[in-house]
């Protein structure tokens, strides 16, 4: 068993500052983009931020510094002991139990400063980034798996929101590494036969978004699948009522070469989220004037254009919002992305048949509508 | 008119058309052909006629007529007897109110259709695959047709025969040669007009067949996007402005702004001109330039302010004052630091670099054909940026030149008080005339028509400026379900949506809807022009208002905000080349001639082909237009 490797007990003259810098990486970092050292969740914000791509702001805290933690006051040795005893058929009790009597120890074990300490600096760095003081941060997990690098743990782990103040951050960066061990988690590990100490557990702390405005766009014309448009659907506050159909959000086209306006409707927007739990009314004047101005739905559809870009070119879903909190120029911020899947898994034909050549085609074509001689033709 | 809801709703018949107060009678002086009447009455009554205001944006004079016997013949050849168009045949075409009307001529039979489409595959398959050499073989054919034109001559007649004709024992008489130099002129002018369909139909479908192809690859993408893709940027369209721009970076070079500016422009053009032009030659920059200027003119000046349909069109050699007023504004532009330069690279790496993201976009499969067919487009596009020069503008230029030639031999026989009365007969009544003439002269009486002529070209004069003044209605007749003739859509812009907006365009109080022919949006005053003429009058920030507008006013273009015309699609000339130049334009409004009023407030949106009236009416400030949204307007070329 290797002892402290990445972690000193002590902050040497040596080691000390190096090592602390481990422990926190903020997405803009070079090395956030490592999985292995990230987990995924981190790894995919640093990989958007590195293409250009506005994210919540934020930092990852580190697997070196979750495989510090469990050095801590032989923790791993303890959990070891308990877990070694579960086998898949032990029964949903056994695994809660198992929860019980790890998370009381971790809880008496606490954070070692050399642990906290990084990330309460690097809290502090984010609200003097951000200008926000005492910024309100949401801590999810981040967690990877040694031999299982893609294994997906998504939905497994908890996301806590509004999170304010360092204290408060550690404390939660620590209930991540205790959810490791929680019953639902421990079942599920064992159902799909992943050894628990093989989870490494990396946070991500990010800034919590204060949607003046959000909705979705797409990449290309979801009426259409027209792939030289893009279309975004926005409305005040969350994202949630716009994709929760509650309100009928303003619309904006625009030409994906020119990045020009093509349309701009002002939907009919009378409830908004704040804080994401219950909607509240929009007052009457707000209600029906755009909630985006050209420049920034502009600057989302170059993000947008960007993000397929990187895609090879595969049409992307996103999720958006304005941020009012943080300053402009850096305020939109993308929250999602996935690949389009509707028009995307079309079968596309091109305008005219292969086989009947050109001058069949221009035939058709200079026939107007009035005969088919151009070939099949098009379907859809 | 009554209609109630259950009839479809129509324009008026050609019979029932309005003829304006002091117009009447206007039908005697056009050949009866080109005229409505009963018995063609009930085939006229089947068909939709628009204004083909494109080409005569006034009513025509008698003589000025041939224009659309010339082109609507040359238009029926192709598309009916040479290459057989599938679907559709010649556009007939009539006279109203002295204005020009035309009619698309579907064909529905599906038998005939496939029999029609055969023999189009074959004969237009020939020339889509000789492209490059026939146009060649093409230029060098209107060069010469060219040539031939200019080299007729109407020697005026003696009090003998020369004595040539004894001593080469030719046997006729030289008066002989005034009526078949004439009809030769004739006869050339038709031919011109003959090599002008030759290629433009097929130009139009090769252009077509891309513009589909990207209309299903991109159902959305707006018709000038996939315009600019296949647009020159460096054709003989845009030469002749190109000229004025290097005379005006000259004339900055020279130091001659200031004399250009006080000599040039200016509505007594011809005497400034010639002022101008001693003062120039008084110095040795003056005289460099003159050179240049000089160097230009032909045949870079023989270019119709519009495009060169009607006699009394001057052309840039013709009226000096056109060309050096926009050379003294390009020269005031360089003097104030903005570089009017094109940027020949620049235009065409930006265009290639929308064209890759387009393709970018496209499966495997699709990019194959999108390759193809935008070789295709830009294989025939030249023709259809570059032919107006050679027909319209250096043919026509000849052309009018010796029927002037020949009206002066007119006014010398005695037969006419001066040689503009001419334009009042129509080429059959010339003909007559000339005849009269001849045999009268060989007879050795007095010509026995003169009185004759003479009162009728005086009853004619008060009916073509009655007809003159009034605006043409856009339609006549029964509009189809569907607009499918693609050239009455690409060229005309006569679509089934604009011939909806027409028939409801009477109700409609708040603006008019047209064709977007090149982006941006921009509010201001209008200025109501029919005449290229009238260009100085058009001041800094407004909005012109023509009823076509010809390439040659693109240097007002540096003055306008923005444009709206009467007819004209998105590849008509005035959309061509203001998108070219990066102004607004909306183009096929039908009616803004007539609704417009020079001073009136307007929103024009080169996006969706709206003019919006700001106020009711005209307004007695004209200040210099808001540039409403910067950002919609593409670059300045």
């Amino acid at each position: 068993m290797s002892t402290a490797t990445f972690a000193p007990r002590g902050a040497t003259g040596l080691h000390g500052p190096k090592d602390h810098t481990m422990y926190t990486l903020t997405f803009t970092h070079p090395d956030c983009t490592d999985v292995r050292q990230v987990g995924g969740k981190a790894a995919s914000l640093a990989e958007m931020t590195a293409e250009g791509l506005p994210v919540a702001p934020g930092f990852a805290v580190t697997a070196a510094a979750y495989r510090r933690y469990r050095q801590e006051s032989g923790l791993k040795d303890f959990t070891s002991s308990i877990l070694d005893k579960l086998t898949p058929e032990s029964g949903q009790a056994a695994f809660d139990e198992a929860e019980r009597v790890i998370t009381e120890r971790m809880e008496s074990v606490g954070m070692p400063a050399e642990i906290a300490e990084p990330i309460r600096a690097a809290y502090r760095q984010l609200c003097a980034d951000t200008g926000v003081e005492d910024i309100a941060v949401a801590v999810r997990s981040s967690a990877t798996a040694e031999d299982s690098v893609d294994a997906s743990f998504a939905g497994e782990f908890e996301t806590w929101v509004d999170v304010v103040g360092e204290d408060a951050v550690v404390e939660y960066v620590q209930k991540c590494y205790v959810s490791v061990y929680s019953g639902r988690v421990l079942s599920y590990l064992a159902e799909k036969g992943i050894d628990p100490h093989d989870i490494e557990m990396a946070v991500v702390v990010q800034k919590t978004v204060r949607a003046r405005a959000a909705g979705v766009m797409f990449t290309l014309s979801p009426t259409t699948g027209d792939r030289s448009r893009i279309v975004l659907e926005a409305s005040w506050g969350l994202g949630l009522s716009v994709v929760g159909g509650e309100v009928t959000p303003d619309r904006y086209m625009l030409e994906k070469i020119t990045l020009d306006i093509v349309v701009r409707e002002a939907g009919h927007k009378h409830i908004e989220y704040r804080r994401g739990d219950a909607p509240q009314d929009v007052p009457e004047d707000r209600r029906d004037v755009l909630c985006l101005s050209d420049e920034e739905v502009i600057a989302l559809a170059r993000y947008g254009k960007n993000l397929e870009k990187v895609h090879g070119g595969a049409p992307q879903d996103i999720e958006f919002a304005i941020d009012e909190e943080l300053p402009e120029g850096q305020n939109l911020i993308l929250l999602q992305r996935r690949p389009e899947t509707v028009w995307s898994h079309a079968d596309r034909k091109p305008k005219f048949d292969a086989a009947a050549g050109m001058m069949s085609w221009i035939t058709g074509s200079i026939s107007g509508g009035a005969a088919d001689l151009g070939g099949p033709g098009h379907s859809h | 008119m009554s209609s109630t809801e259950n009839t479809p709703q129509r324009f008026p018949f050609l019979s029932e058309a309005e003829v304006p107060a002091g117009g009447e009678g206007w039908e005697s002086m056009y050949p009866y052909y080109l005229v409505p009447s009963e018995e063609t009455k009930e085939h006229e009554e089947k068909l939709l006629w628009f204004a083909d205001t494109m080409h005569w944006s006034r009513g025509a004079h008698p003589f000025d007529s041939i224009g659309a016997e010339a082109v609507y013949y040359g238009v029926g050849t192709f598309s009916t007897r040479i290459f057989a168009l599938p679907v559709s045949l010649g556009m007939d075409v009539r006279v109203v109110n002295g204005y020009v009307y035309i009619a698309p001529q579907g064909i529905t039979d599906p038998a005939r259709i496939q029999e029609r489409a055969e023999v189009f595959q074959k004969r237009a398959g020939y020339y889509y695959a000789n492209w490059d050499e026939l146009y060649g073989q093409w230029k060098t054919k209107m060069e010469q047709a060219i040539v031939t034109m200019d080299s007729i001559t109407f020697t005026p007649l003696g009090a003998y025969d020369p004595d040539s004709v004894v001593d080469e024992a030719t046997g006729r008489s030289v008066s002989m040669d005034i009526l078949e130099n004439y009809h030769r002129l004739i006869d050339e002018f038709f031919a011109v007009w003959q090599y002008h369909f030759e290629f433009l139909n097929l130009g139009y479908g090769g252009y077509i067949t891309f513009f589909q192809f990207c209309k299903q690859a991109f159902p959305l993408i707006a018709d000038q996007s996939i315009s600019r893709m296949v647009a020159g940027v460096d054709v003989l369209a845009f030469r002749p402005d190109d000229e004025l721009r290097k005379l005006a970076q000259l004339a900055v070079e020279l130091d001659l702004v200031q004399t250009l500016r006080d000599g040039g422009a200016g509505t007594e053009g011809a005497l400034k001109a010639k002022a101008l032009r001693t003062e120039l030659e008084s110095t040795e920059n003056g005289r460099t330039w003159l050179a240049a200027f000089d160097a230009a003119r032909d045949p870079w000046f023989n270019y119709f302010t519009e495009y060169g349909f009607t006699h009394d069109q001057e052309t840039w050699n013709t009226d000096l004052s056109i060309p050096l007023g926009s050379i003294s504004r390009y020269a005031d532009k360089i003097a104030a630091g903005e570089d009017i330069s094109r940027p020949i690279e620049r235009l065409r790496e930006e265009r290639d670099e929308i064209v890759g993201e387009y393709r970018a976009l496209l499966t495997t499969e699709e990019a194959q054909q999108f390759d193809a067919l935008l070789n295709l487009a830009r294989t025939v596009f030249p023709y259809i940026e570059e032919h107006n020069i050679y027909v319209e503008h250096w043919s026509h230029n000849v052309f009018w030149k010796k029927t002037r030639e020949l009206a002066e031999l007119l006014v010398e026989a005695g037969l006419l008080e001066q040689a503009d009365d001419f334009y009042y007969l129509n080429r059959f009544e010339v003909d007559m005339a000339l005849t009269d003439v001849v045999q009268s002269w060989a007879i050795g009486v007095d010509i026995r028509g003169k009185q004759r002529w003479r009162a009728e070209i005086e009853r004619r004069k008060p009916i073509v400026a009655a007809l003159q003044s009034a605006s043409a209605p856009p339609a006549y007749g029964i509009p189809p379900e569907q607009i499918t003739d693609p050239f009455a859509v690409m060229n005309y812009g006569v679509t089934t949506e604009r011939i909806q907006e027409w028939l409801g365009a009477d109700q409609d109080e708040k603006g008019l809807a047209g064709i977007p022919g090149s982006l941006g949006v921009v509010e201001g005053p209008v200025r109501v022009l029919r005449s290229e003429k009238d260009l100085p009058l058009l001041q800094p920030g407004e909005i012109l208002v023509a009823p076509i507008t010809a390439p040659s006013w693109a240097a007002a273009f540096s003055v306008a905000s923005g444009v709206i015309t009467d007819i004209g699609g998105m590849m008509c000339h005035a959309a061509i080349v203001c998108r070219e130049y990066g102004i607004p334009a909306v183009v096929g409004t039908g009616y803004a001639t007539a609704r417009l009023t020079t001073g009136q407030r307007v929103r024009i949106d080169g996006k969706t082909g709206s003019v919006v009236y700001l106020d009711g009416g005209p307004d007695t400030e004209t200040g210099r237009a808001d540039l409403v949204d910067a950002a919609d307007a593409p670059a300045q070329g």
